[in-house]
């Protein structure tokens, strides 16, 4: 048992240092960075430590208040939850960084911390946790600070963009909410791996489809799926950049893409129709964001626009439901949360220098500013998928991965996106970073230390992140993740097994 | 059965009053609507035919008992559903102290 409890240290260091900042932050100057980073870093070692445990002893449980599941809240680390843990907490700690220099010019810097931790908890809750019920307070967690994080310019846009994210946000969970409590009418258990063999036991009636309706609704709003989306290219642009860096890289995935994963194959079980729902919705996203971030002028809410195309990607190959299809579909949720945070950070930087996120005004920016020029290149060719980076590898799986499904036209469509992709970051290229400096940019300078430091890094990972597919790290990182869900109801015997130790 | 049914009519009610309302204050009572629908609606997965108190004790058997978890979680959920009202209608304060207006038609700075 005893390599179990480092599980709800995933809730607890986040909680702790939101406390901790909020009660002593303004007291101690200094001090809200010192707990950040420290938070941000441990986290982040801990989540790699937890894919080494998950390799080592397979899958970890463990009961909240020793009230053993089902009856009890259980927190279990598999593969599928280990990589989505590296995955959140990494992006977390480079974002952590990046702030450090970044939140500066807003005046409560104490306050930014608080909120983005209580974001992070409610993610990494949501990746933990076993018990369906326990899921939707941790997403609720997640979601109320993330409203809070994207009103926190207080100006005019932030507001309405909020107030927006906030209604639609609070309409998603109620689906959710709803869909929990036919589930829990049905099942009588609200123990997900419980609920999953309960479920193959009385097999699918109308209930299911009912409750397959509205989760589809609820996690579609969060993952901001195409009829669903329309308060992402609103409240993604007006967060400062550290926290759109966070909702598109991480928490539209954690929130929405991982839970819908988790319950449509591991606990109701993925049929056809499900699949051919979520791929269709999948190439829907992709192809009308795809069109629509092309037109746009500014540079958050182009980013903003291509998010919602990537995901389109990823429900794509994880809609498939093929083995290749699944690993494709996560290995490109890894990398997009990787190039988008970048791509969010670098808008940030040229945001943070020239205070202006139009496009047409900028242009040359690359002579002044080489860090974050650079990193724009390499995130960019990353999502268009240019051959040595990571973004080419994940879209090449997914694509072969549907035309070994007899899928054509989902793969022609997910080819002709990757086209219109590498289209949408050649503009954004041509008129921020190339071309001729204009004359009123002359005094720029570079951004401070710490956010190139934050951006490097991503930029480096983005480079080197084919290697995730070279066989002994693709064992240990993610296939075991993709294995998760290929079992499908197979997860309640897991799980169980995992308890009984 | 049509208890269920009122509990989804109220939800749909909600739905309706956030959709089709443009003051902000009506689109936020229309989220507490659908909010209690759902609860209520949660609330009655509990409920069973002349079911008793779930007090155990030695000598009562235990057949027919209302199930106490929803009320628990409906607690929680209700718990929830303060913190995100309060939220939204600080929020609104500011949106109105910005803008001047509650009228949602008005306030759309943000399109493409």
């Amino acid at each position: 048992m005893g390599a179990s409890n480092i599980i709800p240290l995933f809730v607890v260091i986040p909680l702790a240092g939101a406390f901790l900042i909020s009660l002593l932050g303004k007291k101690i100057k200094g001090l809200a960075d010192i707990i950040g980073v420290i938070s941000g870093l441990s986290l982040c070692v801990l989540s790699f430590y937890a894919v080494r445990l998950y390799n080592i002893h397979g899958v970890l449980t463990y009961s909240v208040g020793a009230w053993m599941p089902p009856i009890g809240i259980g927190m279990i680390i598999d593969g599928l939850s280990a990589f989505m843990l590296v995955t959140v907490n990494l992006v977390a700690f480079c974002v952590v960084v990046y702030s450090l220099n970044y939140m500066e010019k807003y005046t409560a810097k104490g306050k930014f911390y608080t909120l983005f931790f209580l974001m992070l908890s409610g993610m990494n809750g949501v990746i933990i946790t076993g018990d369906m019920f326990n899921l939707f307070v941790f997403l609720e967690i997640a979601a109320v600070a993330s409203y809070a994080l994207v009103a926190f310019g207080t100006e005019k846009h932030e507001l309405e963009a909020a107030f927006k994210y906030a209604v639609m946000g609070t309409m998603g969970s109620l689906f959710v909410l709803l869909g929990i409590a036919f589930l829990y009418g049905y099942t009588s258990t609200l123990n997900m791996a419980d609920m999953g063999a309960v479920i193959s036991r009385k097999g699918t009636g109308n209930i299911v489809l009912m409750v397959i309706i509205l989760f589809l609704m609820g996690f579609g709003l969060k993952a901001a799926l195409v009829p669903f989306h329309a308060w992402l290219p609103d409240a993604h642009p007006s967060a400062p950049a550290p926290i759109s860096a966070m909702l598109s890289g991480v928490l539209i995935k954690a929130l929405g893409v991982y839970a819908l994963c988790r319950i449509f194959y591991n606990v109701i079980g993925v049929s056809p129709l499900i699949s051919s729902i979520l791929m269709f919705m999948g190439t829907l996203s992709m192809v009308v964001a795809g069109l629509l971030a092309i037109g746009q002028w500014d540079y958050k809410r182009l980013l903003a626009y291509s998010s919602i195309s990537q995901i389109g990607y990823i429900i794509l190959g994880v809609g498939l439901g093929t083995p290749l299809g699944i690993l494709g579909g996560l290995f490109h949720l890894f990398n997009h949360s990787i190039f988008k945070s970048l791509l969010f950070l670098n808008s940030g930087a040229v945001e943070y220098t020239t205070g202006t996120r139009d496009l047409q005004q900028m242009g040359g920016l690359a002579h002044k500013m080489p860090v974050t020029g650079a990193t724009g290149l390499i995130g960019s060719m990353s999502i268009a998928g240019i051959p040595p980076f990571s973004g080419f590898w994940s879209k090449l799986i997914i694509i072969i991965a549907a035309v070994e499904a007899q899928k054509f036209a989902y793969a022609f469509w997910a080819a002709l996106i990757s086209i219109l992709t590498l289209a949408m970051y050649v503009k954004v290229l041509k008129y921020a970073f190339l071309g001729n400096l204009a004359e009123k940019w002359k005094q720029i300078k570079e951004v401070p230390i710490f956010m190139k430091l934050s951006m490097s890094t991503l930029a480096i990972i983005c480079m080197v992140g084919g290697v995730l597919l070279f066989a002994n790290i693709n064992d240990v990182f993610l296939n075991r993740a993709s294995e998760n869900l290929l079992q499908g109801r197979k997860y309640a015997v897991m799980v169980f097994k995992g308890i009984r130790q | 059965m049509s208890i269920y049914m009122l509990c989804l009519v109220l939800f749909a009610c909600g739905l309706y009053c956030i959709l089709r309302k443009r003051n902000i204050i009506k689109i936020i009572i229309g989220i507490i609507i659908a909010e209690y629908g759902a609860h209520l609606f949660f609330i009655l997965t509990a409920y069973r035919m002349q079911g008793r108190s779930p007090i155990y004790s030695v000598e009562a058997d235990i057949k027919n008992m209302v199930d106490p978890l929803p009320h628990a979680l409906v607690l929680t959920a209700i718990v929830i559903g303060l913190a995100t009202t309060a939220l939204i209608i600080a929020i609104a304060m500011r949106i109105y102290e910005k803008y001047g207006t509650f009228d949602i038609t008005k306030i759309k700075e943000l399109r493409g």
